[in-house]
């Protein structure tokens, strides 16, 4: 059996037909945009969350990440999601990170790190990011807000069951190639439709030796493959993140739990709908040119030609793409100035990809070019913290970078914020969407140390060693 | 839900792969917490020039008069990827979309509109264009008829037909309209016996209220 045969049998309550089961959700999280219709709409139905324990909600989505923040944002309705989201919370009895509460942080960074996502729970919320978690080995995946609707109702989803699918990732990353760069190539290679209808399971040495938080990365954008879900087998590294967090078990029930825990992963002889394998041997820092993720190059590659494209539709998509970014097939990624960076999100915005950052800063002593608008918004209260007492704020205040309070922010311009009409921006986030990140801005995606380079180069790099 | 049974209506062309939902309603339109509200800023990326003074983009094809009335959406594969939004499906139905056909969806979005009646359907991409070609020689009389009973797409006058596969599930919940939630409460006795013997099995998994 493979790692995800073992959690759907796990979970599964009833097998509805040949493909749909209805599945058992261990933990409910919900932010205030999406959770706030969810929580409305069960109460407008006159229900109520069955099991409130097992339910959260956090505020990262609408609220503003500036210094000295309050109830209101940018956009002008975004205070309706925060009221509206408080008060359903309060009436249904789920625990709730509001504003000022210090764990307040983005969905997919406090739920691991408080411990409500671990090995071999299933986890939903109304975020496609939701497979961020399988980087713990929990089986976690997004659903829309009726869906999350029917899990507060109900404790279960009924769910098609996706097929497996295992990428191994073989040979050694260079220095200054990170888990965003192993997510990037690895769409760059399947596509964004790639991963249609698999449950991907990552595995191979590379992921062995990948830190837990780097494991996250990785399995955050399983969703831009268009998984079901994406995820790694639990091992010592991930039990011993878990241990002592908020809402982790305690005592002879942590015992317990990793006794099971321990038997959380692909048999030997499992077999897989599809597999496929990796080499990142001379995998280079990856840089997206285009409006998904899939428009992914080598950092220092070149842009590609519609007259390459192995069909017209993609000839077509490239043209409209290179249009909205104002770039040129055939040039480097180096040759466009920049005028923004943005360090954050649920894909890069824990304490590592910021020590990360740091690490560059300080080596190199490097600060942000002119002209150049440089944000870094950290993951979550714990993060913030954490940053803090290493004194990574100052470092990264000193650079020229601001420091921002902890949630998704211009990740897709939350809150109204936005940089611009024209903009081109270097971004830890996750999409590259025509207008993710506000009308008209031009989203280049990379990782933290690539988008730190390019900040303080004024240009798209991911040179490091210069 | 209403139930959706067969369908005849305009069908527009928007053959673009990999429509995202924040094409489909970016974050900024999606101003109230509410289902409703949202069709004003239905592909608003694509539909004005000019996002605040919602002047229409003359060639994007919604805005075309032959199409300001279609109700079927011939697209491009993985349609409705990216983020989980079900304001997506909300802003296409208030709009007026009652169908999708694409040759494949984003799991999230099928999803979704599985749960607000709005139709999607899987076909080759060849016969996308096909019918694309045939409905824009004069889209308001070739008009496409959708049969969720007997799965399949009527064109040319009833001339040519498309089959079309959907999950036995899904075409059951759409076509009797069913309160998803309501059928699952009927299975209350099976989740309390499910966490009766779960909790033995994996006891930390239940948490009280002692956190």
């Amino acid at each position: 059996m493979t790692l995800f045969d073992k959690l759907w049998q796990e979970h599964e309550v009833v097998a509805l037909s040949e493909r749909q089961s209805l599945l058992y959700v261990d933990r409910i999280f919900l932010h205030e945009r999406t959770g706030s219709v969810a929580l409305n709409g069960l109460l407008e139905n006159g229900r109520a969350v069955r099991r409130q324990q097992h339910a959260f909600c956090t505020m990262d989505h609408i609220v503003d990440t500036r210094p000295g923040r309050n109830d209101d944002t940018l956009m002008p309705s975004g205070r309706d999601f925060i009221v509206a989201t408080r008060s359903a919370a309060r009436e249904t009895g789920i625990q709730l990170f509001d504003i000022q509460d210090p764990d307040q942080g983005i969905v997919h960074v406090i739920s691991p790190e408080l411990g409500i996502a671990l090995p071999g729970l299933s986890l939903i919320c109304p975020d496609s990011h939701t497979c961020t978690l399988g980087g713990l080995g929990a089986l976690a995946w997004g659903v829309g807000s009726t869906e999350a609707e029917h899990a507060l109702a109900t404790s279960t989803l009924r769910v098609t069951r996706p097929q497996t699918m295992r990428v191994r990732f073989v040979g050694k990353m260079a220095k200054h190639v990170t888990a965003k760069d192993l997510i990037l190539y690895t769409i760059r290679s399947l596509s964004a439709s790639g991963g249609a209808g698999y449950a991907i399971e990552f595995a191979g040495p590379a992921i062995l030796a990948l830190p837990v938080e780097s494991r996250l990365t990785l399995c955050n954008m399983a969703t831009e493959l268009s998984a079901f879900t994406g995820l790694i087998a639990p091992d010592e590294q991930v039990i011993d993140y878990c241990r002592g967090r908020q809402f982790a078990p305690k005592g002879s029930a942590w015992e317990a739990a990793i006794r099971h825990w321990q038997t959380l992963q692909s048999d030997a002889d499992a077999l897989f709908d599809s597999e496929l394998q990796i080499d990142i041997d001379s995998l280079k820092p990856q840089l997206t040119w285009g409006t998904s993720p899939q428009h992914c190059i080598d950092w220092d590659g070149e842009i590609p030609r519609a007259g390459e494209a192995p069909d017209e539709a993609t000839a077509v998509a490239w043209q409209q793409a290179q249009a909205y970014m104002g770039v040129t097939a055939g040039h480097r990624l180096s040759d466009y100035p920049l005028d923004a960076a943005f360090i954050g999100s649920c894909t890069n915005s824990r304490l590592s990809d910021l020590r990360e950052v740091a690490d560059y800063l300080t080596q190199t002593g490097h600060r942000v070019a002119q002209g150049v608008k440089a944000l870094c918004v950290p993951g979550s209260g714990g993060v913030k913290r954490a940053a803090e007492a290493e004194g990574i704020d100052a470092i990264f205040r000193q650079a020229g970078f601001e420091w921002r309070e902890p949630g998704c922010s211009m990740c897709f311009f939350a809150g109204g914020e936005s940089l611009g009409e024209g903009v081109r921006v270097a971004s830890t986030t996750n999409r590259n969407f025509q207008g993710r990140q506000g009308l008209g801005v031009r989203t280049h995606l990379g990782s933290p140390a690539s988008v730190a380079a390019s900040a303080c180069a004024g240009h798209l790099l991911a040179d490091m060693t210069s | 839900m209403t139930p959706f049974t067969s369908h005849r209506g305009i069908a527009a062309p928007l053959l673009r792969d990999n429509i995202d939902t924040d094409t489909i309603i970016p974050s900024r339109e999606m101003r109230t917490v509410s289902r409703s509200g949202l069709a004003d800023g239905l592909f608003a990326p694509w539909r004005y020039t000019d996002a605040d003074a919602r002047a229409p983009r003359p060639d994007f094809v919604l805005n075309q008069a032959h199409y300001e009335s279609a109700s079927i959406l011939l697209t491009g594969l993985n349609f409705g990827c990216g983020s989980s939004r079900e304001h997506a499906v909300w802003a296409m139905m208030e709009w007026g979309i009652k169908v999708v056909i694409a040759p494949s969806f984003a799991t999230i979005f099928r999803n979704n509109a599985m749960r607000n009646g709005l139709l999607t359907i899987e076909l080759e991409s060849d016969r996308i264009e096909w019918l694309a070609n045939w409905v824009s020689t004069d889209p308001r009389v070739n008009q496409l008829a959708v049969d969720l009973e007997a799965c399949t797409i009527l064109s040319e006058a009833g001339r040519e037909k498309d089959g079309f596969q959907i999950d036995p599930m899904a075409r059951l919940m759409l076509i009797d309209g069913l309160d998803e939630i309501g059928l699952t409460e009927q299975s209350l006795k099976l989740i309390e016996d499910f966490e009766h013997r779960d909790q033995s099995r994996r006891p930390w998994v239940y948490l009280n209220d002692s956190h």
